[in-house]
């Protein structure tokens, strides 16, 4: 029987059992459904590590001069972060000489930064990322200044007492009122709000824009490293590749040179690119991964063990329909691919149906969770892939057992 | 030679006799082109959990192309599986049969389905019609798994339908229709493939009288017609509808006779049970 003919013939035999049909489905629609949604979240989590994350955090084409990684921290043993800790800290004194040995075609920005608590007339004190920075911080985050400007030279040169802010501090700290030209308090001292961010955004439930950004030279950054003179780390972007790769050789040598490091010597400072960050959210990945294939696994076979059920069930039904296309010179095969077909088309039914789901779950995790959930195109390929599959798979043993009845017993079964 | 002016139908019934007994008995060669079915010596034997039922026991018997024959007998005499062996639909155990000039007794499975489809049109006693496929459906069947393209299957669904006056009704389900008109539908869809053998099993046995003399009619046009026929029947009045009767006993044939010898042995109170 040619092929359309047959899922032509399967549709109407499903159709003609609808309730029965649907419940046969659920399996696999519920297993599509969570590949689909798991799918969704890690490819969202992962586009948003790649481009927003670690982009807001380190910028593309660019690496940061550390004392050890930032970001990937994931799963490193008690003897590396030992000699994690033991590294010498990256100081001030650094920096110019870090500066002087850039190629052309590059820029830099050095920072610390951590967690303080921020003051106003106008709320109660507040939490907030605060960042003392110098070069071209903004430039190199990509951050322009929405309301008000950003430090003059002279601001940063001296070190005055002013702040940028961003606009959920601002929310925070200035509810209802205009922050240019009002004071916030930090450490005890009064600094002046000169601009507010653009909107960077959250994730995770983590807002971006909960920020303070100070001159380095403010008196702020002695609150941020618990040392004197010791500042978290050198940014640097390059124009292009290559002249990035050219910096970092740079860069190592000098660093080296400045720690006294011996050729056969690791290095003990960190050049940390998008790329390092980006191994620890791979390895993340992989359990997700993982679990995203096992949960809907586990519907799949439910779901193909009930498909297979149900076919035996309707091969016994109807028995007499198979002899009967016996009699009329129906052979095995075209009664085996009869349901096969018949199975497949069930359970591609079935994963089409978990494929919508599946968008609508992810749509509602986004909507209502702070994980970020993005459809990946190839998903839906996956999931009719595995539907189809699952009732071939699952349709196998009964469509055999139909194909090899013999016509007569078929015929004769009330 | 007197014979031969008192009764020439009984010399042609004799000589044809003679050339079926002949034809039957010369076992592993295939039968000439006239011969239709030539079955030599089949028998069908079931296991019933150790017990054997023998329900044929060496069955000669030979059609000729254009022969319509009734097979008549008592209930368990063997008809049902002598038609079954006949439409292809099961094999023997013993013995050889020759349809259209193959050995269908050593064919595969596969090679059973095609000569079902090609060659044999079967019509059962219940009808056998898939019940959630309308009348055209049903009658595109065997044309579905001989591969004809959809616009010439539904062309020649319709003719067969219309050749048993059933083409106003062609997209209705077998439950919209009576008895009678399944029966119909049933014969359209035995027809559809042009086979060289229409067998029915008690066509009629499921049906009234009035309705059985229409489907009866039916049969008696497409003999007429030229179309090869054997019909399984209890009713005498049936099988005198046909040119020859064979009546079968305990698996084997206990008479082979022209419809006038049979209708006269009946007159005289002989048995057909
Ligand atoms: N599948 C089977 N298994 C076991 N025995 C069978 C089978 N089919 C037929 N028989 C036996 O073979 C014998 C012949 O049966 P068959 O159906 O051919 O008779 P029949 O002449 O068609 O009878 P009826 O007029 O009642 O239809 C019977 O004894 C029957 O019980
Ligand atoms: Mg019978």
């Amino acid at each position: 029987m040619p092929f359309l003919d047959a899922i032509r013939l399967a549709l109407s035999t499903i159709q003609a059992q609808k309730l029965k049909s649907f419940f046969t489905l659920l399996g696999v629609t519920i297993g599509v459904m969570f590949l689909i949604a798991v799918v969704s979240i890690v490819e969202g989590m992962g586009r948003f590590m790649e481009q927003d994350l670690v982009g807001k955090i380190i910028g593309v084409n660019t690496f940061e001069v550390r004392m050890r990684p930032n970001i990937n921290i994931g799963d490193v043993d008690e003897s590396v972060w030992l000699a994690y800790r033991r590294r010498p800290h990256i100081l001030e004194s650094d920096v110019q000489p870090i500066v002087d040995a850039l190629p052309v075609g590059t820029r830099w920005a050095m920072y610390s930064e951590d967690n303080l608590k921020v003051e106003s007339r106008y709320s109660r004190a507040r939490s907030a990322r605060v960042i003392a920075v110098d070069g071209d911080w903004f430039a190199l985050k990509k951050l322009g200044v929405a309301r008000g400007r950003q430090f003059s030279a002279q601001e940063s040169s001296y070190g005055e007492n002013v702040i940028v802010i961003g606009p959920e501090l601002e929310r925070r700290l200035f509810p209802g009122v205009d922050p240019i030209g009002r004071e916030l308090k930090m450490g005890g001292l009064p600094y002046t709000v000169i601009g507010v961010t653009e909107t960077q955004g959250s994730a995770f439930g983590l807002s971006f824009d909960n920020l303070a950004i100070a001159p380095f030279k403010a008196p702020v950054h002695r609150l941020l490293n618990r040392r004197p003179h010791v500042i978290d780390a050198v940014a640097v972007q390059a124009a292009d590749r290559s002249v990035l790769n050219d910096a970092m050789e740079r860069e190592r040598a000098l660093m080296r040179a400045r720690h006294r490091l011996h050729p056969g010597q690791d290095d003990d400072f960190t050049l940390e690119t998008p790329e390092s960050a980006l191994e620890f959210w791979n390895k993340i990945k992989r359990y997700l991964v993982i679990a995203g294939v096992a949960l809907p696994a586990l519907g799949l076979v439910v779901g193909a063990i009930v498909i297979m059920n149900i076919m035996l069930v309707a091969v016994a039904e109807r028995t007499r329909e198979i002899g009967v296309r016996k009699a009329l010179g129906a052979r095995a095969r075209d009664i085996l691919a009869q349901f096969l077909v018949e199975s497949a088309t069930l359970s591609t039914i079935g994963a089409l149906l978990g494929i919508a789901l599946g968008f609508g779950l992810a749509g509602l995790i986004t909507a209502v969770t702070p994980m970020p959930a993005s459809v990946a195109p190839w998903s839906i390929v996956v999931g009719v892939l595995v539907g189809a599959g699952t009732g071939i798979i699952s349709g196998v043993y009964p469509a055999s057992r139909a194909a090899r009845l013999d016509p007569i017993a078929a015929l004769r079964q009330e | 030679m007197s014979a031969a002016t008192d009764a020439p139908a009984g010399e042609i019934a004799i000589s044809a006799t003679g050339e079926r007994k002949a034809v039957t008995a010369s076992a592993g060669t295939s039968p000439s082109s006239e011969w239709i079915i030539v079955t030599r010596g089949i028998a069908r034997n079931y296991d019933m959990g150790g017990e054997i039922v023998r329900a044929l026991r060496g069955v000669d018997i030979a059609v000729m192309r254009n022969e319509y024959v009734a097979i008549m007998g008592p209930s368990g005499s063997g008809k049902s599986t002598l038609m079954n062996m006949i439409g292809c639909l099961d094999t023997p155990n013993e013995g050889e049969y020759w349809l259209n000039g193959q050995l269908v007794s050593t064919m595969t499975d596969d090679e059973l389905a095609r000569v079902r489809n090609k060659e044999i049109g079967f019509v059962f006693q219940t009808f056998n019609l898939l019940p959630r496929a309308t009348a055209l459906a049903n009658v595109e069947l065997p044309l579905v798994y001989a591969g004809v393209p959809a616009a010439e299957r539904r062309e020649r669904a319709m003719e067969a339908l219309t050749r048993v006056q059933l083409g106003e009704r062609v997209h209705h389900k077998p439950n919209e229709l009576s008895g009678g008109q399944r029966q119909r539908v049933a014969i359209a869809r035995a027809l559809v493939n042009r086979p060289s053998i229409l067998l029915a099993d008690e066509p009629t046995g499921n049906l009234d009288s009035t309705t059985s003399e229409e489907i009866m009619r039916v049969f008696e046009e497409l003999a007429q017609r030229g179309q090869t026929v054997i019909m399984v029947t209890h009713e005498p009045d049936i099988a005198s509808h046909a040119r020859r009767v064979v009546v079968l006993r305990d698996g084997v044939v206990s008479s082979d006779e022209r419809k006038e010898q049979f209708v006269a042995r009946i007159a005289q109170g002989g048995k057909t049970h």
